[in-house]
């Protein structure tokens, strides 16, 4: 019997198309470059910088940018705005980043569970998605954070909590249509168990949508972390967060308005990156575009 | 033949092609899609393309409609189409060409046709597009085209939604379609692969009558000899891209000449008439035996009203000897795969028993059942989707025995001389399955049945994916495993030819029962049921009584 090998050469990575039409998308480059840089600027950034984030000097107040050494300007308290700015940085990628995690898992899990399973258990396991969904966000966001001891953890768990829904949907409708794959009826065939199909031979194939839902969601976390410090329920001072800094910024948005434009303008330029990035994976992803 | 029909001042040849080559995307795995191929379709013939996937066949049809993905382009020839050079024609003046002057019908009826649109609304929009008749003229001429593709009930098939047509229906709808602005050319890609032995014999017969009713010239696209032998005048070998031989039908089947279309000749299945030479078999014991076996899929829920219920499979007896290969052939929704499902208990029955090795395992629970799940084994119909993709080859074949609690070294061990087994080098070990042909696919899922050494090896459909040639060397590598391990196989198949090439006993099924079973030289030359005659009648390019296959007569 005569041998064959491959028909084609093995390929890395990052050679494959989905790479290389990732890196055709400019916007999607320009978001992954633009978070790339915020976040190492937040890492290292504050321990460069010659003022500490909470080092109060009343006799610096309301400095403009670029004066005394402080790029950013100065606070109401006197404390430095740029090092205030990647402190807040730190803290609100930080929630963003583990509030997606947070929302992954928990939608993947449920997901793939009511996907693969069907019957009684997804009418259930959906039934609580749209339960969840039904809920205002925002409302049930502020609720839990008016009843719960406000904490970064605390809002992290209760930005997961109202952001998990849209994953497991998802999931759950890529997971209907694998299942009905060859693959998973010999995956049966071979004696495999129920979980091993699940999680190791049904969910890698399942990546790609999860990928683009995990960047949009910490897009999202980032805004709802904003959304509910600004208005007091997030994020307390002294510890800074980019919500919290335009909380502070109101009163003086006539006499200091860099005040509010700086954290406004980390916010807005996080979440379209994450923004872009996801639009960017969500077009290399897409199989329709497989075709030549 | 029917050249006189058309105006006479009409050049003799409807289609022209001289030296076209297509390039293809750098990257891809040649050059060029068709490289300098020239032939013609002379004037009122029926012209067989024929190739093996990725021959570059359908690429030639789709540039003759002007179909081209934007990543193709011509780079050199002509084609003419009824004297008109289409080569570097605009967009626009391609349009009004396509639908009027030529015409295709496709592989897939089912996803060519609209979901949403009726059958008379999308043949009215093919008149519409072109800006013919009014609604009135265009109601009749619809109703007129349903009639004349034999579609029962026109006034009533008018309304209907094509998921409620039969595939074969959904074919003559296409065809009517194509018909509507009475075209001078027919494009046909494959439009009989995904049917039925029977379906396809009338869709044939339908296309070579219209044909010669109307004088009109068709191309007509396919991997099958035998359809070849049934309808074409002339035929044109395609390999990798190239014309490789051409002529009239009866002289490329009876004379071929260059060896590609003599291996593509041998290549194909034909019925033997013969029983298989019998192995030597150890014990002459039944492995599996199959007692009065019933499924019936319900859908929807009696709450509502809605409840379907439709029988697979009802009452299906058989018994399959150790080392021996029954096969089991039908039309689909005859309930073959449902049976083959129901044997590995991917499906639990309603009913029946199924005596494996003497043990019922019907009523077993799935944690009862595993650890005798090892000694039955499938192989797949889909070798592109019964692969992991995101897993190597190792891994698609080792998960099995280690989930079972073998090492991973022996497993390895046993993988990699699995491979060498069904003639993959071992390198492939680390591969991933996109690396790979869908015959080397199929040979991976045959050794993945195999790591487990089973005793009973159930092939759903593993061959009707694959090109005739690369159908032949599976056929042979199921053969060879079977002679020397021994295992018994159930060999599931619309293909009565496949299944004459590899079967000692065959059971014709039929909604969902078995209407004949016996030997393949009883089957194929002397059927009892009405309906295995009927099956046996409708394979393409065969005559009856063992007669060798020779050319249409035309």
């Amino acid at each position: 019997m005569t041998t064959f090998s491959a028909v084609h050469t093995p390929s890395r990575w990052w050679q494959s198309r989905v790479m290389r039409r990732f890196m055709e998308h400019r916007l999607a480059l320009l978001g992954l470059s633009m978070i790339t840089l915020l976040t190492l600027a937040c890492i290292v950034g504050p321990s460069l910088l010659p003022y500490d984030s909470l080092s109060i000097d009343l006799r610096a107040r309301f400095a403009p940018p670029l004066s005394g050494g402080h790029y950013l300007g100065t606070d109401p308290l006197g404390r430095d705005v740029a090092a205030r700015l990647l402190m807040a940085g730190r803290i609100s990628l930080l929630v963003g980043f583990t509030a997606m995690l947070l929302s992954i898992v928990v939608g993947t899990v449920v997901g793939v569970i009511a996907g693969y399973q069907g019957g009684w258990i997804n009418a259930v396991l959906m039934r609580t998605v749209d339960g969840f969904l039904s809920y205002p966000s925002i409302f049930l966001l502020l609720a839990l954070a008016a009843a719960l001891k406000p904490s970064p953890v605390m809002i992290t768990v209760i930005i997961a909590v109202t952001s998990w829904m849209e994953v497991a949907r998802i999931v759950e409708a890529e997971v209907r249509s694998l299942k009905e794959r060859e693959f998973v009826l010999a995956g049966r065939m071979l004696g495999l168990g129920r979980a091993h199909i699940m999680f190791r031979e049904i969910l890698p194939n399942a990546m790609g949508p999860i990928i683009v839902a995990a960047t949009l969601t910490v897009a999202r976390a980032i805004l709802l972390e904003a959304y509910v410090s600004f208005l007091g329920f997030g994020i307390q001072p002294p510890l800074p967060s980019w919500g919290n800094m335009l909380n502070g910024a109101q009163q003086y948005l006539g006499s200091a308005p860099w005040l509010a434009i700086i954290p406004g303008a980390a916010i807005t330029i996080a979440v379209t990156s994450f923004n872009f990035i996801g639009d960017g994976l969500r077009d290399a992803l897409d199989v329709r575009h497989d075709t030549i | 033949m029917s050249a006189h029909i058309h105006a006479v001042s009409a050049p003799e040849v409807a289609l022209s092609v001289r030296g076209l080559t297509i390039s293809l995307p750098k990257g891809m795995e040649r050059a060029h899609a068709v490289e300098n191929i020239s032939f013609d379709l002379p004037r009122g013939q029926i012209l067989c393309v024929i190739g093996e996937s990725g021959s570059g066949k359908s690429v030639t049809a789709n540039t003759i409609m002007g179909l081209l993905p934007k990543a193709i382009g011509i780079t050199a020839g002509s084609i003419q189409l009824d004297g008109r050079e289409i080569v570097g024609m605009g967009p626009e003046a391609l349009r009004s060409l396509r639908g009027r002057v030529v015409s295709m019908i496709f592989q897939d009826p089912l996803s060519a046709l609209n979901p949403l649109m009726t059958v008379g609304a999308q043949i009215d929009e093919a008149m519409l597009a072109h800006g013919v008749g009014t609604p009135t003229s265009r109601r009749e001429r619809a109703i007129e085209l349903l009639t004349e593709v034999g579609l029962p009930d026109p006034e009533v098939m008018y309304h209907q939604y094509p998921f409620r047509l039969s595939g074969g229906q959904r074919q003559r709808v296409m065809i009517a379609m194509a018909l509507a602005l009475e075209p001078a050319m027919l494009i046909a890609d494959e439009p009989t692969t995904a049917l039925d032995v029977t379906t396809q014999a009338q869709i044939l017969k339908l296309i070579r009558d219209i044909q010669h009713r109307k004088g009109m010239s068709v191309m007509f696209i396919t991997h099958d000899f035998g359809v070849v032998a049934e309808i074409a005048d002339s035929v044109v070998v395609m390999e990798k891209g190239r014309v490789v031989e051409q002529g009239s039908a009866s002289k490329v089947l009876r004379t071929p000449e260059h060896p590609y279309t003599k291996r593509l000749i041998a290549a194909v299945p034909h019925l033997t008439g013969e029983d298989r030479k019998p192995i030597p078999a150890k014990d002459a014991g039944p492995i599996l035996k199959v007692e009065n076996l019933v499924k019936t899929y319900r859908s929807g829920s009696a709450l509502f009203r809605t409840l379907r219920v439709v029988p697979a499979v009802k009452g299906v007896s058989f018994e399959v000897a150790a080392g021996r290969t029954l096969g089991v052939v039908g039309e689909s929704g005859s309930g073959k795969s449902s049976l083959g499902r129901l044997l590995i208990k991917l499906m639990d029955c309603d009913g029946g028993r199924i005596l494996f090795d003497g043990v019922d395992i019907a009523p077993l629970s799935e944690p009862a059942f595993r650890s005798s799940r090892q000694k039955i084994q499938m192989i797949f119909q889909d070798p592109f989707a019964s692969l992991n993709p995101r897993t190597t080859i190792g891994r698609i074949l080792t998960v099995g025995p280690l989930a079972h609690g073998m090492a991973y070294a022996k497993a390895r061990e046993e993988a990699r001389a699995l491979l060498d087994h069904v003639g993959l080098d071992a390198g492939a070990f680390d591969r991933y399955p996109h690396e790979f042909s869908g015959g080397q696919r199929q040979r991976i899922g045959i050794a993945r049945a195999l790591m487990f050494k089973p005793k009973l090896l159930i092939a759903d459909e593993a061959v009707s994916a694959l090109d005739v040639s690369i159908q032949a060397q599976i056929l042979q590598l199921l053969d060879r495993v079977q002679r020397e391990t021994g295992v018994s196989m159930i060999f599931i198949t619309h293909d009565l030819r496949v299944a004459s090439q590899i079967c000692d006993e065959i059971a014709v099924m039929q909604k969902g029962e078995i209407v004949e079973q016996g030997p393949p030289s009883q089957i194929f030359l002397n059927p009892q049921s009405d309906y295995t005659r009927e099956l046996v009648a409708a394979i393409p390019g065969e005559r009856p009584q063992g007669q060798k296959p020779e050319a249409a007569e035309s």
